[in-house]
Order: C-alpha cells, then structure tokens, then sequence
C-alpha cells in the first residue's frame, strides 16, 4: 500500500489537486500542415503532440481485406524526461506503448470502411510527467477527429491510485509522475465513454479487489471527464472554421 | 530530402521563377520566409528554443551532465548533438527510417561547432582535467518544409543562448575524486557565452542561380546544395555598450549535398552571399533572443508553446 502521505491531513493531493481532480488539459487541433490531421495536448506538464496519415494504401506485408490497418509509433524526445534518455523509440516501454495505443484506436476507429489500407498514427512525447499513455491517447484522438476519420466514439484515457486518508481508502484521478513514482497501485483506462466501454485496461501493482470497484469508476469518471474537454475543444475548433488556418494560398 | 513529390511542370515553373528573380511565393533569391521563435519551452531541459520557418519546425532541448573530460584536452568541455526526425514530419521517418538524414545534420552541426573560434569549449570546464560540463543538444524535427540545416542551426543557438548552468557552491576532495556542490537556485546559474556560435545557411542552386531558404518544392527542384556555416558576431548578443572590436565572420564548415556540381566562380559567390546571409540572420536572431529574454524577465510572459 502506498503511504499515507498522498494526502495530506486536509485531503489534498501532493500537487495541491482534490482526489477527483484532473491536471489541466489545454489542447490544440491542426498545429502542423502536413499532416493529414494533427493534434497537440497538455495535461499539466505533460505535453504531448500526435500526427495522422491516411487512411491511405497499405503496405504489402500489412494489408488486411479485413479492415483498416492501424500503425502506431509513440516516441519521447531525448529531453522529456528529468534523466536524458538515450534513444527516442525502439526501446521495450516505447514498443509496449505503441501497441496499447493500436488497441485504443482500433477499437475507436470505424476499421470496417477502409479494407486495405492503413492508418499512421504518430505520437511524439515532448515533456513527460507522468499519464504519457493518456495524453497519448487524448491527444490521438482529436488529431483522427482533426483528420476526419469516421470513429465510433471518442476514446480518452485516465489513470486512477489509491490512497489513503485516516483509515478510509480514496482513489485518486489522473496520477502524477510524482504520485507514480511513490509506488502506489496505477490503474490506466482507456475507454469510449460515451458507449462506456473499456477499451485497454492495465494495472501496475497490486490492488485489492475490494478496493476495484472504487478505483476503477473514479478513471472511468475521470474519462467521461476528458470525454466533455476534447469535445468542447473539437467544436471550438470547428467553430473557428476554415476561415482562419485551413486556408491553402495556392 | 524528404518532401512532396512534384511533376515535371511544376520543376520548370519553379525553375522559370528562379531564373527571372521571383520564386512562386513572391521572394526574390535572397528573401527568407518568415519564421516564429520561442525560448524556454521545455521545463525538463536546461535550455530549449522552437523555431518554426514557414512549414518547417523544429524543436531543441539542452540537457547538461557532469562528465570526465578527454585526456587529450584536459581544459576542454564537451559538446554533442543528436538530430531525431520525428515520423510526426512524413511517415518515411517511422522507425528507423529519418536516420541517415539525422545523421548527415547532427555531424555537419558538430563540424560548425568544432573549432573554438565558434564555440569556446573552455567555458564548460569545471575542474582542469577533472570534470566538465558535457552539454547535449537533442534537436526534434516536428516538420519539414524544406531548409532544414538553416533552421536547425537558428534553433540551437536560441536554446544555447537560453541555457543556464548551475553555479557550483563548492567542491569537497576525497583523494582523487571531487564531489560538487551545485546550487539549486535557478536564478543562481550563469549563461553561456554563445555570441559567435555559428549558424548554417543552405545555397540551393536552382537552374543556373543559388537562392537561399529552399522550401520543400524547391529542395526537389535543385541538383545540389551548398552548406555553409558562418560563425557568429558576439556584438548582436549582448546589450551594454562595451562594444567588442568587431570579430569578423569566418566559415567554419562548408559542405555540398546533391550529385551535381557547381564551377568554382559559382562556388566562391555562393559562399559569399552564404556568409552575407548568416550576417542578416545573426543580427536578426541577436534582437529577437535579447528582445525575449527581456519579455521573460520583466513581464513575465507566458510560454505558448504550441498552443498559439
């Protein structure tokens, strides 16, 4: 179990933040132009940016009549981190990552109108700490959304702790990198609220199951949370309309 | 390069262009696109700049580490650079695929830094033949839309100008090793001096004419490219009077790109108006960084990352 001191004695969190608190989320769609949509995201200090290519004709091996093909590539800036990291992807946790984001976003993404093709999906981590994998997939979703691929619903990810406060268990929303590094139970959702269905779930440490009910509808509340800022975002970018940046001087 | 592929109409447009003095976003030879510069982005780095010119973009972070320096140059710090091509830029890039062009950028960056008279390496010592500073300059490219050694050079430079060291408080000696004190002030670090740090201008030669700051269209359109790096005049970069005697500027690295070739009269112009063009830049990015810096300090302006 982690420490008491997750909380302090007024029940705030090390961060200052309410147990049911998010970090702020500020985000922007269509930041580059090349892209066929992209995307890029802040929660608190972490930061993330997501590109979108196609759908467009899949690689020999890939190719799938089934459905779309969903590439995904998550990768950190060498200074994201407090420690220099060596290499940006390729690594285990990077490869890891890349596939838990597949998943997201292939239970997100309509895959049945596009057989033979594929999606890219590339998430670059600029600043880490702590959630990456949410930010990732929050920012992912509205660079799909920026380049108008068909989803079933929004996907949104959170991570959820446990802490204690006097005896009583309280679980914590949208865990911090100094939260996760105090070695407390993590548990990361990724769901489409709006249907309420899970898409990825994983948990790092052990949590009582008595305790999971608890921790698991705090992220899930956690998502629908996300779920109402992206789509405000998504309809204030629409709202701006192309008259001030879709522009193509020719 | 990396870029958008073009039909043979559109080469002979862009060439046209070129040869009549006016390329097809309306700049002449000469011109440069404009271009958007942020410090102090990166809360993890120690120093960290973005720099966008026109479509290109490109993101640089500092990180300092303690480290031995070599017994050769006991004197000396250390300095290193690593290019990533984020696959963000085109999908080309995906896994290893940005890694030849990252290494062609990131060793003709520590060819311009090489010699001290651009970069003196004797300000990152700590400890003669002990310890030094060992300062890594991880440049992210987020987007290319072509002249990307020019931007990355204007990007490192602003990050270097925005690095801060820490001050080292003390040093204990046991036996032969030392233990540093640094301190964790960060209004207590000292910056470094970066005022004839070099800067890279690409020479594209387009039909018979070079021009400056190819976009992507006009990368495609060239046989062969010049790269030359300029070092830098410490006077734009600092703001009292004690003037400096004017150091005059000088070549640090030269190298060509593109199977083509360029006559010898060609070359020797092209470097000319190379070194006339990073003098321009130099002083244009001097007044851009102090007019930053002085935001930052006095009025406390907020970062805007990429959210602008």
């Amino acid at each position: 179990m982690p420490g008491p001191d997750l909380l302090s004695s007024q029940g705030l969190r090390l961060d200052g933040r309410r147990p049911n608190e998010l970090r702020r989320i500020r985000c922007k769609l269509g930041v580059f132009t090349q892209p066929d949509g992209s995307a890029y995201l802040e929660q608190g200090n972490t930061k993330v940016l997501a590109a979108v290519y196609g759908p467009h004709q899949a690689s020999k091996s890939k190719t799938s009549t089934e459905g779309v093909v969903v590439n995904c590539q998550y990768s950190m800036a060498t200074f994201s981190t407090g420690e220099r990291k060596n290499r940006p992807r390729g690594d285990r946790k990077s490869q890891e990552m890349s596939l838990h984001l597949r998943q997201s976003f292939t239970a997100a993404i309509k895959t049945e109108l596009y057989p033979r093709s594929q999606i890219d999906i590339y998430i670059e981590v600029l600043q880490a700490d702590g959630g990456a994998y949410c930010a990732s997939v929050n920012a992912g979703t509205l660079a799909l959304i920026d380049a108008g691929i068909p989803l079933k619903a929004y996907v949104c990810a959170c991570t959820a702790s446990m802490a204690w406060q006097g005896s009583e268990p309280e679980p914590l929303v949208d865990v911090g990198h100094v939260e996760e590094a105090a070695g407390g139970v993590c548990l990361t959702v990724s769901s489409l609220p709006s249907t309420g269905n899970v898409a990825l779930l994983e948990l790092s440490h052990k949590l009582h199951m008595d305790y999971y009910d608890m921790v698991m509808s705090r992220a899930m509340q956690g998502c629908r949370d996300i779920e109402v800022i992206l789509d405000r975002a998504v309809r204030e970018h629409l709202a701006e309309g192309w008259t001030k940046q879709d522009t193509i001087t020719i | 390069m990396a870029g958008s592929l073009i039909s043979q109409s559109e080469q002979v447009f862009i060439v046209h262009g070129v040869e009549n003095d006016f390329r097809s976003d309306g700049r002449s030879s000469i011109d440069y696109r404009p271009m958007e510069l942020e410090t102090d982005v990166v809360s993890h780095a120690s120093g960290s700049a973005r720099l966008r010119l026109a479509n290109t973009d490109i993101l640089v972070g500092v990180k300092t580490e303690i480290d031995v320096p070599k017994p050769e140059t006991p004197g000396l710090g250390k300095i290193e650079f690593f290019v990533d091509c984020s696959a963000n830029a085109t999908p080309e890039f995906e896994g290893r695929g940005g890694e030849q062009l990252a290494n062609t950028i990131s060793s003709t960056m520590q060819r311009a830094y090489y010699s001290p008279q651009a970069f003196n390496l004797k300000q990152l010592c700590i400890f003669e033949g002990k310890q030094c500073w060992k300062l890594y300059v991880d440049i992210l490219i987020l987007e290319c839309g072509g002249n990307l050694c020019d931007a990355v050079s204007l990007a490192v430079k602003a990050a270097l100008f925005n690095t801060r060291l820490p001050c080292v408080k003390a040093a204990l000696m046991d036996g032969g090793n030392i233990d540093l004190q640094l301190s964790d002030d960060p209004y207590d670090s000292k910056q470094l001096d970066i005022g004839t740090a070099p800067l890279l201008v690409t020479l594209c030669k387009i039909g018979t004419k070079c021009v400056v700051d190819p976009s992507a269209e006009e990368e495609r359109c060239s046989v062969i490219s010049l790269v030359v790096g300029v070092t830098g005049n410490p006077n734009f970069y600092q703001t009292d009077d004690n003037v400096i005697p004017d150091i005059k500027c000088k070549c640090s690295t030269i190298s060509m790109n593109g199977p083509g070739s360029l006559s010898p009269k060609t070359l020797k112009s092209a470097i000319e108006q190379g070194i006339t063009a990073a003098n321009c830049l130099d002083n244009a990015l001097g007044d851009a960084l102090l007019r930053e810096k002085d935001e930052i300090s006095y009025l406390k302006k907020h970062s805007y990352g990429f959210l602008k």
